[in-house]
């Protein structure tokens, strides 16, 4: 969706913002406490909702899990995961993470994206997909560390979270935020939300969590989205990479072409038969469940 | 809420949902906030991030609550007593118990009779033949010099509460505690260790719990367990502590409170029976005597009874209410025998009572409203069964539920062909909360004023427009044809606005209630307080002259001159405290967090000065609404005004089964009670004898299985399609299992499983889990289950599944008559194409 009103840091395939003239304006951030979120799905339904998204077809149980599904889809954008962990030191613990976009301060998906604005970044640093300019060629998917853009195969455009930029940029939290009952999710500037963040993990250290921590990974310049994790030395057990970064392959290839902004077009051919050449033919995630394992 | 009421006086959450954040310890035990009420757990949360409070969990399984807990611990379901006693032992052994609260507002030194005894897990007075103890056994020992209560300062008497409890609990030792509990003993300690760290003026802890202490045949002295933990802590009356029932509907408090069940009136007032034909009789049966003529007095409140009942009778009956015809006492029905829910249903599966004495037809008919029976009763082939004979059954409900269509039960009820049932279902389509306004009385005691959002779609009505046109329908035969009796109904005052759907506004107000005529100041008689036709501020004001009339002595206040404060939407907190005086309005009084009184010491200075309940300032009480004559001196009244005694009870002689709690096996139980195996259940508990009441045994059926809720359906109604996202983020019934028993079964996730108890079967798919763990119980290995409740055969076809209830027992606590749905016996097995 592209937003009136918010100007653009960053766009795919484009010279379009990247550095003069802008506004000043600090970036934003969720914080995610997953050491008190009770897995309540308040924020899954509140995504759904506010975004009009169709429900999805689930079967929890049967993949042996509390989760609604095992991985986000095009139409799911707001994912808990739940996971069942033995511990050293703390015994069973049932970890539940709230997922979705990561909203990289430098991100990977903008990076490989080869249609031009099809993938912005807002000054305020939240990462949204223009479906007027998406191209369905789910290059994305591919310079995205965290497994986010999904390929919705009824409108041939990609889909994620969009930090509810709608709401954001009237003033309003995102509807995840608003739905959360314990108050594990927080909106906000993320220098202020990093010192929320600290506190925190101090608190965990002082209840014997040695290891607990945020996860703002570097790798991709940070991210809008920060995790507090009790066990921060296990990012995986949460569903989260150790340590991220945009694969080469998306920042090499962009580093050469992202200054000739006017072979965007061509880059986005050669994207996407890039694409089938390495991959075959683009499949849809939603159609292909995967099935328990990890959840 | 008995077991609350026979302990403190009321029956209610002590403390409130906001009162939590100031507390140290969230103990939650018999019940999962973070699942079932996880907008009030935020407070639960926020003590834990901002005071550093420690949460702790213990239950049959990791539950989302545990999830966020700092220590959890795993119990067998239904030994939560041999828990609890273990705590309270491990207290007084170790000393970590508040002893100048125990002292000054308990009735540890109080000294009890010679009658009352314990052996081989029997107390006395207990009748064989009727399975009834009898109470007169376990009186307080009275001074044989003044009459008064016997106490004993130092606690030293060795028949002084304080000693009987350090006696009866000494049995419950950790080695002990693990036997029964399977809770492996350092585990137990550590839980131990971090509840009785409150107890002491420097730290408070809170209790919280829910139907996995109450759904038990043990139930009420599960919860009287804790409510005595909670004494000898020195946690009630205290901000941040008390012992907090979760009311698991939004307006369950409210519905109790109006008197929702068969043997209370309004307000607690007692209903009355044949014993009592005349008001006088009635009258002298109400408040309960008292010993206490000590400087250390009760208020003993109920001796206000008089005043609440005339009210109320006013009320009822209006102008036709005299003092001479005793406020036309005489119309009230007289309850005699058992009415609750399961009785009903046991007389109507029958046919016959012999409720009250002879023998009489079963019941003809039920209005059913905003209930469904089939889904919610234990056993539900016997609640088809039963529906099945009566002549008809009237459904007030949104949706057509699984009791509105009982006569098409699918076969594995049991119930006879549609063809063969006579019954004829009258479904009414009701309004929904949205759709109509009202009050809520949440958890906290606070009754809040809700406003219609939209109107009702259809033909459905309000509750009250229902209610009204069957009530005018009624009285007009009768004044028409006449009939036995016809007074009980023409008396009836019935001076709404809008006879046809009463405004609920009006309703409030007449619960609240108001002056009849002027009435004048008991200090000043020139005075008046209240003139003639004016709302009284509160409960002080009633009368027992038939001068004020009240609905509810207990709301009273609720809709004073100064309007209706259950409308108040002010969240200022002065206090800090949580306790928002203007925002609705908190029964009792407007009181935040009740017994405030034992929140100080015997100067009236507060235990913690940082969380002050309410302070003594020389001349009066302030702070929260005091639970005390607000301008008696401290050493003037105990804290528990309720009571007779005006302290907290640790031996409580009121309970139908014991005036201590004891560990007894559930009826159904993988093994017999250790302590002793002679009796090894409730002695006292109930079950019923038809063909429908099954019962299972070990060897047959040797794994323990309980039911519960998740936090993304509403009861029974998700199925129903109110909010197709509900049914996304949970589409469908399962069984969690063990992991290590999933394997000892060939189970994987997914797979079908058959779940058999001796009601019946039924077939899901399994949610193999680390999550519930085996036990060992003394060398013997057990194993538990569980699963949800929210399905049936009504609703969206899509969404349909399994009646929780097919599989739970009709066995019942001998107090509250609620079923034991919480811990049964089941086998489980792979479902293979046969045995499915
Ligand atoms: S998480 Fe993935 S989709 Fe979201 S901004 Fe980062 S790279 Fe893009
Ligand atoms: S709403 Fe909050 S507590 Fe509930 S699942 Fe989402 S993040 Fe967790």
């Amino acid at each position: 969706m592209a937003l009136q009103g918010l100007e653009i840091r960053r766009s795919s395939a484009s010279l379009r913002g990247g550095g003069t003239g802008l506004r000043k304006m600090a970036t934003v951030a969720k914080y995610i406490d997953t050491s008190t979120c009770i897995g309540c799905k308040a924020c899954e339904v509140a995504c759904q909702e506010w975004n009009d998204l169709p429900n999805a077809q689930t079967s929890g149980p049967q993949h042996g899990t509390y989760q609604t599904l095992p991985t986000m889809t095009a139409n799911f954008w707001n994912l808990i995961k739940f996971r069942e962990v033995e511990t050293q030191d703390h015994g069973l613990q049932w970890l539940m993470r709230k997922d979705q976009c990561m909203h990289c301060d430098e991100p990977g998906c903008l990076e490989a994206c080869p249609a031009p604005g099809a993938i912005v970044q807002y000054v305020n640093g939240i990462v949204d997909v223009d479906p007027e300019k998406c191209i369905g060629c789910g290059l994305c998917e591919t310079g995205c560390p965290f497994d986010v853009p999904r390929y919705a195969q009824a409108t041939n455009k990609m889909a994620k979270c969009t930090l509810c930029v709608d709401r954001v940029s009237v003033g309003l939290e995102p509807a995840c935020i608003k739905a959360c009952p314990t108050g594990c999710l927080q909106f906000g500037d993320k220098t202020a939300l990093l010192e929320v963040a600290k506190h925190r993990v101090e608190q965990l250290h002082g209840d014997g969590f040695a290891q607990a921590s945020y996860y703002d990974p570097q790798g991709v310049g940070g991210t809008g989205v920060i995790t507090v994790l009790k066990h921060g030395d296990h990012p995986e057990w949460y569903g989260l990479p150790k340590d991220p970064t945009v694969p080469t392959t998306v920042s090499v290839w962009k580093r050469v072409l992202h200054p000739i902004g006017f072979v965007a077009m061509a880059a986005a051919i050669f994207g996407a038969i890039g694409h089938f050449m390495a991959f075959g033919p683009k499949k849809p995630k939603d159609s292909s469940r995967e099935t328990g394992g990890e959840v | 809420m008995a077991s609350l009421a026979a302990t403190f006086g009321r029956g209610a959450m002590t403390n409130g949902w906001t009162d939590i954040k100031n507390t140290d310890l969230v103990f939650v035990m018999g019940g999962n906030p973070a699942e079932n009420h996880p907008c009030g757990f935020k407070w639960a949360i926020e003590a834990k991030k901002n005071r550093n409070a420690k949460i702790v969990v213990v239950d049959p399984r990791f539950t989302r609550t545990a999830a966020v807990a700092d220590i959890f611990a795993q119990l067998r379901a239904g030994t939560d007593i041999a828990f609890l006693s273990g705590i309270m032992r491990y207290a007084i052994e170790k000393k970590r118990f508040h002893e100048d609260y125990v002292k000054l507002h308990t009735n540890a030194p109080y000294v009890i009779g010679e009658k009352f005894q314990f052996t081989e897990g029997l107390f006395s007075g207990f009748d064989q033949t009727k399975a009834e103890y009898d109470k007169n056994a376990w009186q307080y020992q009275a001074d044989p010099k003044t009459n008064a209560y016997m106490v004993d300062e130092t606690l030293q008497n060795p028949r002084c509460v304080f000693q009987l409890l350090k006696q009866h609990v000494s049995r419950y030792t950790p080695e002990m505690v693990e036997q029964i509990c399977g809770t492996p003993k350092d585990q137990f300690i550590k839980i131990a260790e971090a509840v009785t760290s409150t107890g002491n003026p420097e730290r408070v802890g809170t209790i919280l719990y829910a139907l996995g202490w109450t759904q038990h045949s043990t139930g009420v002295q599960i919860i009287r367990a804790a409510a005595m933990l909670q004494l000898l802590l020195g946690n009630v009356g205290r901000p941040g502590g008390g012992v907090n029932a979760l009311r698991g509907h939004s307006n369950i408090q409210g519905a109790t409170d109006m008197g929702g069940t068969f043997e209370i009136l309004p307000g607690y007032l007692k209903t009355p029976t044949g014993a009592t034909q005349t008001l006088a009789e009635y009258l002298e049966k109400g408040p309960p005597t008292t010993l206490n003529k000590q400087s250390w007095a009760s208020m003993n409140y109920w001796q206000n009874y008089p005043k609440f009942m005339v009210s109320l009778l006013k009320a009822y009956y209006g102008r036709t209410a005299t003092k001479e015809n005793d406020y036309n006492y005489a119309l009230m029905p007289k309850v005699d025998g058992n009415y609750s829910w399961m009785y009903l249903f046991d007389d109507m599966y029958r046919g016959s009572s012999t409720r009250a004495g002879g023998k009489e037809p079963g019941p003809e008919g039920l209005i059913s409203f905003g209930m469904n029976p089939v889904g919610t009763g234990p056993n539900s082939p016997k609640m088809v069964a039963a529906l099945s004979k009566l002549k008809w059954l009237v459904m007030v409900e949104n949706f057509e539920n699984e009791s509105a269509t009982f006569w098409k039960a699918p076969k594995e009820y049991g119930g006879a062909a549609p063809k063969d049932i006579q019954t004829t279902v009258y479904q009414l389509p009701a309004a929904n909360f949205a759709e109509k306004d009202g009050t809520f009385t949440n958890s906290s005691r606070w009754m809040q004023w809700k406003w219609k959002a939209i109107d009702p779609p259809g033909q459905a009505k309000s509750d009250q427009e229902v209610l009204a046109r069957i009530f005018l329908a009624v009285r007009d035969l009768y004044r028409k044809d006449g009939g036995a009796l016809p007074e009980a109904v023409l008396a009836i005052d019935w001076g709404y606005t809008n006879p046809y759907a009463p405004d609920l506004g009006e309703v409030l107000k007449e619960i609240n209630g108001k002056a009849l005529d002027d009435i004048k100041d008991p200090k000043d008689p020139t005075k008046i307080i209240k003139k003639k036709g004016e709302q009284v501020d509160g409960f002080a004001q009633l009368q027992d002259d038939g001068t004020t009339m009240c609905g509810n002595w207990l709301h009273s206040g609720v809709y004073s001159s100064a309007g209706n404060l259950a409308a108040r939407r002010n969240n200022a907190d002065p206090l800090g405290l949580g306790m928002f005086h203007e925002w609705a309005f908190s029964w009792p009084a407007n009181r935040r967090v009740m017994y405030n009184r034992a929140s100080a010491d015997k100067d009236g200075k507060p235990w913690d000065p940082t969380r002050p309940g309410i302070v003594w300032n020389g001349e009066k009480w302030v702070g929260d609404v005091p639970d005390i004559k607000p301008d008696s001196p401290p050493g003037q009244f105990g804290a528990f005004i309720m009571l007779p005694e005006g302290v907290g009870r640790l031996y409580s002689p009121v309970l139908n089964d014991g005036p201590f709690p004891e560990h007894y096996e559930a009826i159904e139980a993988p093994v017999d009670n250790v302590l002793h195996a002679k009796v090894t259940s409730n002695p006292v508990s109930k079950k019923f004898s038809t063909d429908k009441d099954k019962y299972g045994g070990r060897d047959q059926f040797p794994i323990v299985c309980t039911t519960y809720r998740l936090t993304e359906h509403f009861h029974y109604w998700t199925k129903h399609h109110i909010n197709g996202r509900l049914n996304e983020v949970q589409p469908e019934f399962f069984f969690e299992i063990p992991e290590e028993l999933a394997k000892e079964k060939g189970i994987a996730n997914g797979s079908k499983v058959k779940v058999t108890s001796a009601r019946g079967s039924i077939v899901g798919p399994a949610v193999v889990t680390k999550r519930i763990l085996s036990m060992n119980l003394g060398g013997k290995k057990v194993w538990q289950i569980g699963f949800p409740i929210h399905w049936g055969y009504a609703g969206d076809p899509k969404h349909a599944g399994p009646l929780a209830n097919l599989l739970t027992p009709s066995a019942m606590d001998p107090n509250t008559w609620t079923p034991e749905f919480k811990t049964f016996l089941v086998q489980v097995e792979k479902a293979t194409g046969e045995n499915v």
